[in-house]
C-alpha cells in the first residue's frame, strides 16, 4: 500500500540485485523448510502483484531442494484494504487464485516489502475467509521497518532501515523486465 | 543531476473508474467498459469461496428502488451487496408510498435523508435514472428504464461471450426479438459495437424501431440468415403480457417464423452461444431442447450477473467526491 503519489522520487541506493534476491530466495527456502521440517501441509501464498511472483520463485527453490513441488496461490487484497473509503477512485481488483482448501495447512503469505503492516493485516483476513490453515507465516524480500500494526515476518530477505521520505521499489523480470531493489527519495517533499 | 535517475510516480497502466452513476452504455468508453469486465472477472471467484463475503463496502448503504415488478434482477442486485458487505434495503412500489402517488423525485429526497450511498432504480419511463442522477449526491445505478437502457444486463452479457469465447471483438452477433421495446437489445447494440462486434438485429418489422440500422447494424427479418452467420443467438422475451400482443399476429405464429428450436439451430455454427436475459418463454422464443441445450450459457449469464453487479458497486462507490481525497 505504497501512497497514493503525484510526487517525483529520484534513485538513491539500489539495495539488492538480481543475484542478491535469488541468494535470498534460497536462503529463505532453506529457513521454511527447517522451520517446518520439511514441506508436508505446506502452501505459499502470494500478494498480488510482486508477492505473487516471489511466491512462485520461493516455490521452484523449494522444489529444488526437496524435489517435490508446494501448492502456490495468489491472493489480491484490494477488497479488504482498510482505506477503501479514503482513496478514490476505487483500486483495480485483480483475480484471487487459490486453487486448494487451506483449511488444516501451514501457509507462508509472501509479499515484496513489509512497510506498515497494513497490507498483511488485510491478508490475514483475506486468508482466513478461506478457510482455517493450522498457521500462517511471513516472507518479505524487504522489510523497512514504520510498522503501524503489531506485524512481524518470519523470514526476511533484507532488513533496511529507510526514511519516511523514502520508498523501496522492488523490481522482478516477470512484472518489470529486470530483477532489482532500489530505494527511491522524494525530490518534492512528499 | 542525469535526468534519469528522476522517476515519477507511473501513472496506472489501466484506466481508472470515475463516473458516480452508471446509466448506460451509450456513454461509456470502450475501455470503461473493459475495465467493468475485467473487474467483474475478479469478483466471480468472490462467490466459489466457502465464506462468499469481502469487507470492501462496509457501512456503505445501497438501496434498491423497483417501480417494476423483478425477481433476477433485484435478487443479483440484493446479492452482490451483501457479498460486498454493504448494508441493502428493497423497495418496491406496491408496499410503498409510491402507491400513495408520491413522486421519484421526492422518494429518492427522502432515502437520501436518510444517508444512502448507492441507489439501484428500475422504472417503466425512459430517462428517470438519468434525471434522479443529476439530483442527487449517492450514485445512481439503472437497473432497467422503459425501452432504453438495462446496461448491467449488457454488461453481463458481454462478460458471457468473453468468458466463452475468448474475445468479443470479431465476432458475430444476432439478437433476435422485439427489437423495438427491449433495453436489453439497445445496451447490448452499444456494448457489443463499442467492443468490436458486428451486430445483427432480426425480428419482425411490426417490432423493429426506424432507422435502426444507422447504429451501424444488419438488419433483417429473415431469423435463418441471422441464425447461419452468428457466433453468438441472443434471444430476447417476446413480453406477451405487454403491448406487443398486437404487434405479433399469434405466440404460435412468432414461434413458428423467429423462434429457435433444434431444426433451425441445425443451420447455427457449431460452437453457437444460445443466450437469454430471461425470464424464457419456453416454447415462444426459444424451445426447450435449445434452452436446456448444450449451446446454452444462460446460467451462465445469471452467474455472471451477479459478478458484473459487483463490479458495478464497488467501481461506482470509489468515485465520489475525488476532490477532497487528497487532503
Amino acid at each position: 500500500m505504497e501512497p497514493p503519489a503525484a510526487v517525483t522520487f529520484r534513485e538513491k541506493t539500489k539495495l539488492m540485485d538480481a543475484e542478491a534476491i535469488r541468494r535470498s530466495l534460497v536462503r529463505i527456502a532453506h529457513e521454511v523448510i527447517e522451520r517446518n521440517k520439511g514441506i508436508d501441509r505446506l502452501a505459499l501464498i502470494g500478494i498480488r502483484t510482486r508477492g505473487a511472483v516471489l511466491a512462485k520463485r520461493l516455490a521452484a527453490e523449494i522444489e529444488a531442494i526437496e524435489r517435490e513441488a508446494v501448492p502456490v496461490g495468489a491472493l489480491d487484497i484490494t477488497l479488504y484494504r482498510d482505506d477503501l473509503s479514503r482513496i478514490a477512485p476505487n483500486p483495480i481488483v485483480h483475480a484471487t487464485e487459490i486453487p486448494f482448501d487451506v483449511t488444516s495447512l501451514r501457509l507462508v503469505l509472501v509479499d515484496d516489502v513489509l512497510f506498515t503492516g497494513r497490507t498483511v493485516r488485510a491478508a490475514l483476513d483475506a486468508l482466513i475467509d478461506f478457510g482455517r490453515p493450522t498457521e500462517i507465516q511471513l516472507a518479505v524480500l524487504v522489510d523497512r521497518g514504520h510498522r503501524q500494526l503489531p506485524v512481524r515476518a518470519d523470514y526476511v530477505g533484507k532488513n533496511v532501515p529507510t526514511s519516511l521520505r523514502e520508498r523501496v521499489e522492488v523490481r522482478l523480470v516477470e512484472q518489470d523486465g529486470r530483477d532489482e531493489v532500489m530505494i527511491e527519495e522524494s525530490v518534492n517533499g512528499g | 543531476m542525469a535526468d534519469e535517475s528522476v522517476v515519477t510516480t507511473p501513472p496506472v497502466q489501466t484506466i481508472q473508474w470515475t463516473k458516480k452513476d452508471l446509466l448506460g452504455l451509450r456513454e461509456l468508453s470502450a475501455e470503461e467498459i473493459r475495465l467493468l469486465l475485467s473487474t467483474a472477472e475478479s469478483f466471480r471467484e468472490i462467490s466459489l469461496r466457502p465464506i462468499k463475503k469481502v469487507p470492501a463496502l462496509r457501512g456503505k448503504t445501497v438501496v434498491n428502488l423497483f417501480f417494476e415488478p423483478s425477481t433476477r434482477t433485484r435478487t443479483s442486485f440484493e446479492l452482490a451487496a451483501k457479498r460486498l458487505s454493504a448494508d441493502i434495503v428493497n423497495i418496491s412500489t406496491t408496499s410503498s408510498s409510491i402507491s400513495k402517488g408520491e413522486t421519484v423525485l421526492d422518494t429518492i429526497k427522502n432515502l437520501e435523508a436518510l444517508k444512502i450511498d448507492i441507489v439501484v432504480i428500475r422504472h417503466a419511463s425512459a430517462g428517470v435514472p438519468h434525471m434522479v442522477a443529476k439530483q442527487v449526491y449517492a450514485s445512481v445505478i439503472n437497473a432497467g428504464d422503459g425501452a432504453h437502457e438495462h446496461p448491467t444486463q449488457a454488461l453481463l452479457d458481454l462478460l458471457t461471450i468473453q468468458e466463452r469465447k475468448g474475445r468479443v471483438d470479431g465476432l458475430s452477433v444476432s439478437i433476435i426479438g422485439d427489437i423495438a421495446h427491449s433495453r436489453v437489445a439497445r445496451s447490448n447494440i452499444w456494448g457489443l459495437t463499442k467492443l468490436g462486434a458486428r451486430v445483427t438485429v432480426c425480428g419482425p418489422p411490426t417490432l423493429m424501431p426506424a432507422q435502426i440500422e444507422q447504429l451501424g447494424l444488419r438488419v433483417t427479418d429473415d431469423v435463418d440468415e441471422a441464425v447461419r452467420e452468428a457466433d453468438v443467438l441472443m434471444l430476447l422475451r417476446i413480453q406477451h403480457e405487454r403491448q406487443e400482443a398486437s404487434l405479433v399476429p399469434s405466440l404460435r405464429e412468432y414461434r413458428l417464423r423467429y423462434g429457435i428450436d433444434r431444426e433451425r439451430l441445425k443451420r447455427a455454427k457449431p460452437d453457437v452461444l444460445i443466450m437469454h436475459p430471461g425470464p424464457v418463454n419456453r416454447g415462444v422464443e426459444l424451445d426447450s431442447s435449445v434452452a436446456d441445450g448444450p449451446h446454452s450459457v444462460i446460467l451462465d449469464q445469471v452467474t455472471n450477473g451477479l459478478a458484473v453487479r459487483m463490479a458495478v458497486l464497488y467501481l461506482v462507490s470509489g468515485s465520489v467526491k475525488v476532490e477532497e481525497v487528497e487532503s
